[in-house]
């Protein structure tokens, strides 16, 4: 399925769009870490939980868990709000 | 304000570009086999790479490594002096470190950046912020290395920096998680474990420092810890017995007598030798409108009586800046009978900033060259042991440290 990658992690994936598959959003979230090594742990602590400042949206809607099942048409797109100095 | 002459004179963009072609400095040509200073620069927005020439008066500036990132230190392997370790995150990006093995030519990510391990079902476990601290291991164990994190965490890489592993007799103790306190318990960019020293005749025996939650030895390579905190004082009214009220805020090892260890706390300068077990407060000897509160504190490479402080402002709400905005470093050649002010050179009046507890450093040299980085992005160095001070470079981040090291 196609995944959004927010702009700061471009340095791993070089382009915006990239394919990851996962019948969950962990199993994604770890084949993504497979093709880019490195970027999951900068979205997702080591307890398994979406960092501050991170979101990720399924169809338009946050999420969360990271149990979620995904199928294989949905869109998943990983945003960083942008906040600080 | 007095207006300070810089030793590359105002700092330009063009300096700041990162440069090309050649990596070797004008000024040491001829001198190839001499050792060179390097200083390393981490800031809240990224790193920079001072080389200096064979006199340390001329400066090539490499960088910025990482823009945007928090660097929160960058140090050089001693063992090789080529490799690079450098702690990094975002304001949003989970926490990593970089490694590079050609003096940060080209970078390469952990594998397994410090992490601490997923909590059971049901138990709320803990998350690295940030690695703070990085100290390379006993010279006798290459590519071994440590971290300290926010909050308290010590870790271990014995891969050169890729894969890192918790120290569980540390971070895991029942009692050391009590005396690490909560998130409210620690300084205002969370609390830390720093000051990670391994003792340079045995390397398993280490010392660390936390902020707060107090120093602590282990003489079994961090299986066990003990707490080291007799003779050191705490914020009025709280009880010293309590070791979550210790806030040291740096600790170093003398290079030349490891039995003497120098501390800079939250409550004063203080020293201790071993084999004795109590510090001894000798910041009472600083003057009493300067007061002995500060952050970072540097040893002499080769004179254990020597030792260098930054003070700040303490007072009042801690505005954590230089007392009366008239910035000094204070030395003592005796062990702390007696402190110096060593100001020629530095702002006289209205320079608010400070240094933090890894931005000053020394190097090897003979006079010792010594470096510090402050809060306003300028870097400040003295090629004569502190006796006359130049800026180096202004206008970078927020300094968060500096480190002195030498490459050949």
């Amino acid at each position: 399925m196609k995944v959004l990658i927010p702009g700061p992690l471009l340095s791993y994936t070089a382009v915006r769009e990239v394919d990851a598959t996962g019948r969950t959003l962990a199993e994604l979230l770890a084949d993504l870490d497979r093709r880019y090594p490195g970027l999951r742990f900068r979205l997702i602590d080591e307890q398994g939980n979406m960092r501050p400042h991170m979101r990720c949206f399924i169809n338009g809607q946050q999420v969360l868990d990271t149990t979620r099942t995904l199928q294989p048409d949905e869109a998943i797109q990983f945003v960083q709000a942008l906040s600080g100095g | 304000m007095k207006v300070e002459e810089s030793l590359m004179g105002r700092t330009t963009r063009k300096q700041l570009r990162r440069p090309k072609g050649s990596t070797r400095p004008k000024g040491a040509a001829g001198l190839r086999d001499s050792p060179r200073v390097l200083v390393l620069v981490a800031t809240r927005k990224g790193a920079w790479l001072f080389h200096g020439d064979s006199t340390r008066r001329r400066w090539r500036v490499d960088g910025p490594h990482f823009l945007g990132h928090i660097v929160n230190h960058l140090v050089l392997d001693p063992r090789d002096t080529r490799t690079l370790l450098a702690a990094a995150k975002t304001g949003h990006l989970g926490p990593t470190v970089f490694r590079s093995t050609d003096l940060g030519r080209t970078w390469k990510e952990a594998v397994r950046p410090p992490a601490f391990p997923k909590a059971a079902a049901g138990e709320k476990g803990r998350v690295v912020d940030h690695t703070f601290w990085l100290t390379p291991c006993h010279a006798n164990e290459p590519d071994a290395w440590y971290a300290g994190t926010s909050p308290q965490g010590l870790f271990r890489s014995d891969d050169g920096g890729s894969r890192w592993e918790p120290l569980p007799g540390l971070n895991d103790d029942a009692q050391y998680r009590a005396w690490m306190g909560g998130e409210q318990d620690g300084t205002p960019d969370g609390p830390k474990l720093h000051s990670v020293i391994v003792d340079p005749r045995d390397p398993a025996h280490l010392y660390v420092a936390m902020s707060s939650g107090g120093v602590h030895e282990s003489t079994n390579g961090g299986r066990t810890w003990a707490p080291l905190v007799q003779g050191l004082e705490v914020v009025e009214d709280l009880d010293p017995a309590n070791l979550r009220f210790h806030d040291p805020h740096c600790v170093r090892i003398c290079p030349s007598d490891p039995d003497r260890l120098y501390q800079q706390n939250h409550c004063g300068i203080y020293r201790l030798d071993r084999p004795a077990k109590e510090w001894t407060r000798i910041g009472r000897k600083m003057p009493k409108r300067v007061g002995d509160i500060g952050f970072p504190l540097v040893v002499h490479p080769r004179e254990a009586n020597t030792a260098w402080v930054f003070p700040m402002d303490g007072t009042t709400v801690w505005p954590r800046t230089s007392p009366d905005g008239a910035p000094a470093v204070y030395v003592t050649r005796n062990a702390g009978a007696s402190w110096r002010r060593l100001d020629s050179g530095l702002p006289e009046r209205q320079a608010w900033w400070t240094v933090k507890r890894q931005a000053m450093s020394a190097d090897a040299a003979d006079p010792t060259g010594l470096y510090f980085g402050t809060t306003s992005g300028e870097l400040w160095m003295s090629r004569d042991e502190g006796n006359r001070w130049d800026c180096v470079a202004r206008n970078l981040p927020e300094i968060y440290a500096v480190e002195a090291a030498e490459v050949r």
